[in-house]
């Protein structure tokens, strides 16, 4: 986290869908799911990337690990680009990046046993066979919390939150660096959440991985990362370490985001709709700034011309034209 | 709200027991709760999967199906009437007309192959007696106050032509077009992005001032809670354990697992919170409604337990006036606070 050379560094990462349309399927458009995002992440950190639905931060996590293949940015690990990598020569690379998926039901082969389901890696890479296979995936279960005689169990006879943590055990078969986890609480009850979240958290103090943590949940984010990045519509339009962002929030977007969670404290009462409207589609997003035509604040540059990420403090940067440091001060 | 409007009882549950025989048994997935909504109050319904929220509302609108769940027991007085004595053709009056129901997926409850202004006009046409000019009128005037922009125009379209948010306010116009006397609102917003849920609860809870409707709102969320409604029940296992004002309850929760549930959200924004620290955990997970230990449900996993807890069911009490709990140690937590 400190100087050192961070563990991730992703570089003007663009991921474009062809639309296509027509008797001859040619193409129509274009959707610009990923447009352009950069931000780097240190061993043992955890960068929290959030934003609403089809803002591109599960296809940002996704390009990372290479699941989804980059139109055009770097993406460094540990210094090495693996965006053109071929299959082959990704593979050694597959072992230091996991990840875990939202929905633990969908996940998990059905037909495996728990035991295999965590060890399969294992075999795939050829890392351990017979006893010590056994005796590593035993290893895993206990770190997870799950008990060892669970290996021989089925998908279907654990619960919600047992699933996640076999999901959780099998990303750390592999001794990986880099976790990527996509909502992985989303899907569990609320006390389920706690304890999968305290999982998580504990496993990264004892082995010093990192943690790319998608979720749509601003609370859950704001406990488990160290920094935080704000999508909108395929870009980083914030990104400030925790602490910074929640209590100083420099983009509108970033600030409608924050007031529109509703708060358990019934004296706290602030139902007003923070920004109208919805989200613009990513076939064809706005001019300029792509938050302007929900912006509160919104002026004419806004609509010509797109703002970068700029420094606005101490490891803050926002892509604003108001906060960006220009002389005018946040609203 | 005044509060003579308040004190009109719009509906009154009592005793609701709602059971489901399976292979693996009988199992109570309502046990014995009792509950009412005043004329334009908000009642909060709060709970994991499981717990019976759901099956609670289908029970009110006799949509529980049969097999393999049955209503056994209790009464659902709506405005006088018991709804469990009607028979079908008097309840399929009852449902869309004077109770209506929203659903958390508005994708999965919107007919794909009809226009948004036909599938609110097909209530309407139904319970009224109207033209299908005046119908699609209304059904226009609906959208409008539910303010989806261009009412005339989105009438006309498909649900696919919609956003989320969009879809959950045709089917919010869609339930109060015959301007119920309840609607039960079932995680209306939890598919929903965080900006679109604040557009939505502000707008259920506008209109249901403005047209006096009673609310059930069932949800796992405690913020929503806290921002929307005016008396909340907390349920467990079947059985509601605590029930108070939404003031009442989070300034001073009676009940181990509502204080276990409070304890284990992360603090909204977590301001100067270490990175570190720890949530604190409800141990173990919800029990089976199968196997339902001895005593109360919550025991083993209730840090407050004693053996009188594990031996027997402690009834629901008046702990503190108008707060409610199941709990044999709620009175020494109601002393310590």
């Amino acid at each position: 986290m400190t100087g050192q050379r961070p563990l991730l560094e992703v570089t003007d990462l663009v991921k474009h869908y062809a639309v296509r349309g027509g008797v001859l399927r040619r193409q129509v458009g274009t959707v610009h799911a990923v447009d352009g995002v950069s931000f780097t992440l240190g061993a043992g950190e955890t960068l929290g990337l959030v934003g609403e639905s089809g803002c591109g931060k599960s296809t940002v996590a996704r390009t990372v690990l290479r699941l989804v293949e980059p139109t055009s940015g770097a993406i460094r690990l540990d210094g090495e680009d693996i965006a053109p990598l071929s299959k082959a020569a990704l593979r050694p690379y597959r072992r230091s990046m996991q990840i875990v998926f939202q929905d633990p039901f969908a996940s998990l082969n059905p037909r495996m046993t728990a035991g295999d389901i965590v060890g399969e890696p294992l075999s795939v890479h050829g890392l351990a066979t017979g006893a010590k296979k056994q005796e590593r995936v035993a290893e895993l279960f206990q770190q997870v919390g799950l008990r060892p005689d669970q290996m021989k169990n089925f998908p279907h006879q654990f619960s919600g939150g047992q699933r996640q943590r076999i999901c959780i055990a099998r990303a750390l078969s592999l001794g990986p660096r880099l976790i990527v986890c996509d909502e992985p609480v989303s899907a569990l009850d609320v006390s389920i959440q706690a304890q999968v979240i305290n999982l998580l958290i504990d496993l990264q103090r004892e082995q010093n991985f990192s943690y790319l943590f998608i979720a749509h949940d601003l609370a859950v984010v704001a406990h488990i990362s160290h920094r935080v990045a704000v999508m909108y519509l395929g870009r980083i339009v914030e990104i400030a370490d925790k602490q910074e962002l929640f209590a100083n929030p420099r983009h509108p977007y970033t600030q409608a985001l924050l007031a529109s969670v509703p708060i358990a404290d019934p004296k706290a009462k602030r139902l007003a709709p923070q920004i109208d409207g919805d989200v613009p589609s990513p076939i064809n997003p706005p001019s300029g700034c792509a938050f302007h035509t929900r912006c509160r604040y919104a002026f004419d540059r806004c609509k010509t011309e797109r703002p970068a990420l700029k420094a606005a403090g101490t490891g803050h940067q926002v892509a604003c034209w108001l906060n960006d440091g220009t002389g005018q001060a946040a609203p | 709200m005044s509060e003579t409007k308040a004190s009109e009882t719009v509906l009154d549950v009592k005793n609701l027991q709602t059971v489901f025989f399976t292979n693996s048994g009988l199992f109570r997935a309502v046990d014995d709760v009792s509950f009412s909504v005043g004329r334009g109050e908000t009642l909060a319904i709060v709970g994991e999967s499981g717990c019976g929220k759901s099956v609670s509302a289908l029970s009110i609108m006799r949509l529980v199906p049969d097999p393999p769940g049955r209503i056994v027991g209790g009464s659902v007085m709506l405005e006088g009437t018991d709804l469990l004595k009607l028979d079908d053709a008097a309840m399929r009056d009852i449902r869309g007309n004077r109770i209506s129901m929203i659903f958390q997926e508005p994708m999965t409850s919107l007919n794909p192959v009809m226009r948004i202004g036909d599938q609110i006009i097909e209530a309407v046409r139904l319970h009224q007696n109207v033209s299908s000019k005046e119908a699609w009128k209304q059904a226009v005037d609906m959208l409008r106050l539910v303010r989806i922009p261009e009412p005339e125009r989105r009438a006309l379209e498909y649900p696919h032509q919609l956003s989320g948010g969009m879809r959950q306010r045709a089917m919010i116009a869609m339930a109060l077009a015959c301007r119920p006397v309840l609607l039960i609102a079932d995680e209306p917003t939890t598919a929903l992005d965080v900006t679109i849920q604040a557009q939505i609860l502000a707008l259920i809870v506008d209109l249901q001032k403005r047209l006096g409707t009673g609310l059930i709102l069932i949800t796992h969320d405690l913020g929503v809670v806290a921002q929307t409604a005016q008396r909340v029940i907390v349920m467990y296992a079947g059985k509601k354990v605590e029930e108070a004002t939404v003031e009442a309850l989070f300034e001073t929760p009676l009940h181990p697992y509502t204080r276990g549930l409070m304890a284990s959200m992360p603090a909204v924004i977590a301001l100067g919170a270490r990175t570190d620290a720890r949530l604190t955990e409800i141990p173990g997970m919800v029990p089976s409604l199968t196997k339902l230990p001895p005593g109360c449900a919550f025991a083993p996993r209730c840090k407050l337990a004693v053996d009188r807890c594990r031996q027997e069911y402690p009834p629901l009490s008046e702990i503190k006036s108008n707060h409610w709990a199941a709990c044999w140690r709620a009175g020494e937590l109601a002393e310590a606070s």
